[in-house]
């Protein structure tokens, strides 16, 4: 995969700790998202994946350090001092993130049309037609078939509920994608379109992405960078390729000899 | 059908409530009034009646009413139904206020489930039972999250519904608490009346006060306030259309109900609103089955 690469980060984590009480999610995390990459989070379960991403995507407070993302207009701006407003807007339009299970980012009881036209309704489009026109569209670019657009998000399976769920986060070309184990729970055969499917739409879109993971296969086919977490810190940080074939941390050493052959 | 004013005798305080609870919705009045379709929440009582039989409309009546005031109440349209009947008889023994079936005659006016047809003036309260004052509570059955979303406003959720009536019916399918949107911020019921009486809740010269009993919040539209219904561009909002006049007065461009006449499928659409239909009856109007309905009776 190749990038374009901006020379300005779009997301920037200084120092970012998280504690819940005396226990450590996270603790001094800090790197640069750069416009167009693919950042990869690994590490076993526990080892403070999803803290980190939560208190990136402003689920979760942090307890030190500070996370400054670059606006549209160009502007720098600390996440922690943006109001609630802000950052919810930020959220639905210019971010999106892509909840492991599908159930917990979809409105199940509503159309798959209505799934993916909420944030285009929510940021004031008030046109039936052109709603349905771009959900439509999304449908079809996520593979899900057009005559299953007036159909609840319960009657789908797992692979077109995710596939649903991209779909919805995507509407509205955000430029920041939070991903928490977005194949997690699905077998092989619709984890491998799914991931094709992803590796296409953050090549086409150029969006940044941040995926959580623990599946090693599923961070080199996505990303550029990856970084290796344990007990709430990062052991190791590099080049996808470079990391995975060539670990220098001894946590990493075995994690990648963990990887069950075939 | 005006009542004289007499002394109650009663062993109950003005209206019921004591004065201290009538000065806590008092304030939640004061407070709705200021901040027109926002829901505000108060401490409500048990009230002699069950929950779902307006006893937020009640407490409201009871905090506003005086002893001048002259009270009609109204349920579904008719003066004459169990629940208007009994919350007109409830407030006649324990206020000792005059009571009328003449919407032009009342000051407060307390509704279930219509707006009058005749036009309401300055100086008239129409009191609104609520069942549920959450327009966004069927999407989001959270309340910690419905509060945040009124207060950043963020009502795109709202037009979800709307698309969803769409995407089934081909239109919108919402006929009755149809969510509007008060002076171009707050997104509010407007209680179980049908869409067709949606257009008379903007710039209305009365006060129109809600009050939802079990859910605990009161809210208002001030006179002369902007109430917009919710629509798309390529769906404008539309009220529902009758193809025959009232079977009785002969009215058109008003609300009616079916009633069912036999069992043969025999039927016919009457005003809903019973004091506006015998009024133009007084006045000589006559629908085309006016004089069997006399024969019959």
């Amino acid at each position: 995969m190749s990038v374009l690469l901006d020379d300005a980060p779009l997301l920037s984590v200084d120092g970012l700790t998280r504690f819940y009480g005396p226990r450590i999610g996270c603790r001094d995390v800090s790197f640069d998202l750069y416009p167009g990459e693919v950042l990869a989070v690994v590490g076993e379960s526990g080892s403070g994946k999803t803290t980190l991403l939560n208190c990136l995507a402003g689920r979760l407070p942090l307890s030190s350090g500070n996370v400054s993302y670059r606006m549209r207009d160009g502007v720098v701006c600390d996440l922690a001092l943006l109001g609630e407003a802000e950052r919810r807007f930020l959220m639905r339009t210019d971010w999106g993130f892509v909840h492991q299970n599908p159930a917990d980012g979809l409105r199940m009881n509503v159309s798959a049309g209505a799934n993916v036209g909420e944030r285009l309704m929510a940021i004031g489009d008030r046109h039936y037609c052109n709603i349905r026109g771009s959900a439509l569209s999304w449908l079809e670019r996520v593979e899900v078939p057009a005559d299953r657009i007036d159909d609840d998000p319960r009657g789908f399976s797992g692979g077109m509920r995710q596939r649903l769920q991209i779909a919805r986060n995507l509407v509205t070309a955000p430029r920041l994608v939070f991903m928490d184990e977005p194949t997690g729970g699905l077998d092989v055969s619709v984890q491998a379109r799914l991931l094709d499917l992803i590796r296409a739409l953050v090549a086409d879109l150029g969006m940044a992405a941040l995926v959580v993971t623990h599946d090693l296969a599923v961070a080199r086919l996505l990303s550029h960078r990856i970084m290796v977490m344990k007990a709430g810190e990062v052991v190791e940080e590099g080049l996808t390729d470079r990391v995975l074939d060539d670990p220098h941390a001894p946590y990493t050493q075995l994690l990648v000899s963990s990887i069950l052959q075939v | 059908m005006n009542t004289s004013q007499e002394e109650t005798d009663a062993p109950y305080n003005f209206a019921y409530l004591d004065e201290q609870t009538k000065r806590m919705i008092r304030r939640a009045i004061l407070k709705a009034v200021a901040i027109p379709g926002y829901q505000v929440p108060f401490a409500s009582r048990e009230m002699p009646m069950p929950y779902g039989w307006g006893t937020g409309g009640v407490q409201v009546t009871a905090s506003v009413l005086g002893p001048d005031d002259v009270l009609k109440v109204i349920d579904q349209g008719a003066d004459d139904t169990t629940n208007a009947v009994s919350i007109r008889a409830f407030f006649a023994k324990v206020a000792g206020v005059a009571t009328t079936t003449h919407t032009a005659d009342a000051s407060i006016i307390q509704t279930r489930h219509r707006v009058p047809e005749t036009p309401l003036e300055a100086g008239q309260i129409l009191v609104f039972q609520v069942p549920i004052p959450e327009p966004l509570r069927f999407l989001e059955p959270r309340e910690t999250e419905t509060r945040v979303m009124h207060a950043l406003e963020e009502y795109g959720l709202m037009h979800v519904k709307l698309y969803e009536d769409i995407a089934r019916h081909g239109h919108i399918a919402t006929t009755y608490a149809y969510p509007v949107k008060v002076e171009d911020r707050y997104v509010m019921d407007p209680s179980p009346i049908p869409k067709f009486d949606n257009p008379k809740l903007t710039n209305s010269p009365a006060l129109q006060l809600y009050g939802a009993g079990r859910e605990k919040r009161i809210y208002a539209i001030p006179p002369f306030t902007r109430v917009e219904s919710l629509d798309f561009e390529d769906h404008p909002f539309e009220v529902q259309h009758f193809s025959e006049p009232c079977g009785l007065c002969g009215a058109e461009g008003v609300y009616l109900d079916e009633v069912i006449l036999d069992d043969r499928g025999g039927r016919m659409f009457v005003c809903s609103d019973t004091d506006f239909c015998e009024g133009r009856r007084e006045a000589g109007h006559r629908g085309h089955l006016a004089a069997a309905m006399e024969e019959g009776a």
